[in-house]
């Protein structure tokens, strides 16, 4: 909710001085936003029904179960393998994490998942690949991933 | 037609994977479902002001002038503005790829991106404050820092990596976008 009153709150704003400094470069940003707009909407339906499916199919007792049980590396990897796969809000991955740690997993498990889920992310790789390039993608997630996993290990050494 | 099939494949792959569940489960077709459009409605109030924010930045801001703040010579100043940039409570990730762009072809720095679009994901401040009383001040602090230094680290391999392999396709493409965003211009 605040961040849409913060959006919309911004784009006012900028419509107004816009409107008022120059109409017809005004209109031209309408433009741009609509041909950016036809572009970007192929990848962002799929991406809607890709987040349906992984959410609806894999339930929050499913993962808990992946990363709850087992420690060890081995669950770590997988942990920083699903953080990678889903996408979800980090208001519900907190929470989720947060009961995770309370129910066994190790910190490090933990780490892996939340810094995975956050630094990277194949469902929305489409996307980013069409906005960015494949090579870009590819190096950011690729790094992201790696380095995900040296942040849970020094996070799991130190806490 | 062939092209329409091209452009909407991904889509269309999901949408049949949804038909086979409905068919197969459906429950959990079901459930799904409503997840998709729980996310369609944000999606829907999000997208069309972040796009005419885009379009506004990228008529008004000039090319010298985001060269200048996140360019390759921006140094530690202009990686402070992208980490500011990033932490600024706007939306989901999704939405700051196409600013991404916008930033990049108009001059930004390779590293500053990479911060830019890292602080966006995962050094959120409202994000901290779930974080912090969820999984604890020690955990939240030392993940900000480590994933910060990750993504300084990340930003300098990249933007060493890409300026001697050069991404073509990409740099063909947003050529094309470039031309076609300000046809006025050009008569």
């Amino acid at each position: 909710m605040s961040t849409l009153i913060t959006i919309y709150g911004l784009l006012l704003i900028a419509l107004v001085i816009s409107v008022i400094r120059d109409k017809k470069k005004t209109k031209q940003a309408f433009l741009v936003a609509i041909k950016a707009l036809l572009k970007t909407a192929p990848s962002m339906v799929g991406m809607l029904g890709l987040v349906g499916l992984i959410l609806g199919i894999l339930s929050p007792e499913t993962i808990s179960r992946l990363i709850g049980e087992e420690s060890g590396f081995l669950a770590t990897i997988g942990a920083a393998v699903l953080g990678a796969i889903t996408l979800m809000p980090s208001l519900i991955a907190f929470p989720l994490a947060g009961s995770l740690l309370r129910s066994g997993a190790t910190i490090m498990t933990i780490a892996a998942f939340v810094t995975t889920l956050v630094m990277v992310g194949l469902v929305t790789a489409p996307m980013e690949i069409k906005t960015l390039g494949r090579k870009f993608t590819l190096l950011r997630n690729g790094l992201g991933f790696i380095s995900a996993l040296v942040i849970a290990v020094i996070m799991g050494v130190i806490l | 037609m062939m092209i329409l099939i091209k452009k909407w494949k991904f889509p269309i792959i999901i949408g049949s994977i949804f038909l086979l569940l409905l068919i197969t489960a459906p429950d959990t077709a079901q459930r799904s479902l409503s997840v998709s459009s729980d996310y369609f409605l944000e999606m829907v109030l999000i997208f069309p002001p972040v796009f005419i924010l885009m379009g506004l930045m990228d008529v008004w801001i000039s090319k010298d002038r985001i060269q200048k703040w996140l360019g390759d010579d921006s140094g530690i100043r202009g990686a402070v503005f992208s980490l500011i940039l990033g932490t600024l409570p706007t939306g989901p990730l999704y939405v700051a790829f196409p600013m991404a762009a916008t930033l990049l072809r108009k001059g930004a720095s390779v590293a500053n991106i990479v911060i830019f679009l890292g602080a966006w994901a995962a050094l959120k401040i409202p994000q901290l404050m779930v974080e912090i009383s969820f999984l604890g001040l020690p955990f939240a602090v030392l993940r900000f820092f480590l994933t910060l230094a990750a993504l300084i680290l990340m930003g300098a391999v990249m933007k060493l990596y890409l300026k001697a392999h050069p991404d073509e396709a990409w740099l063909a493409s947003s050529q094309d976008q470039k031309m076609s965003a300000v046809p006025q211009q050009k008569e």
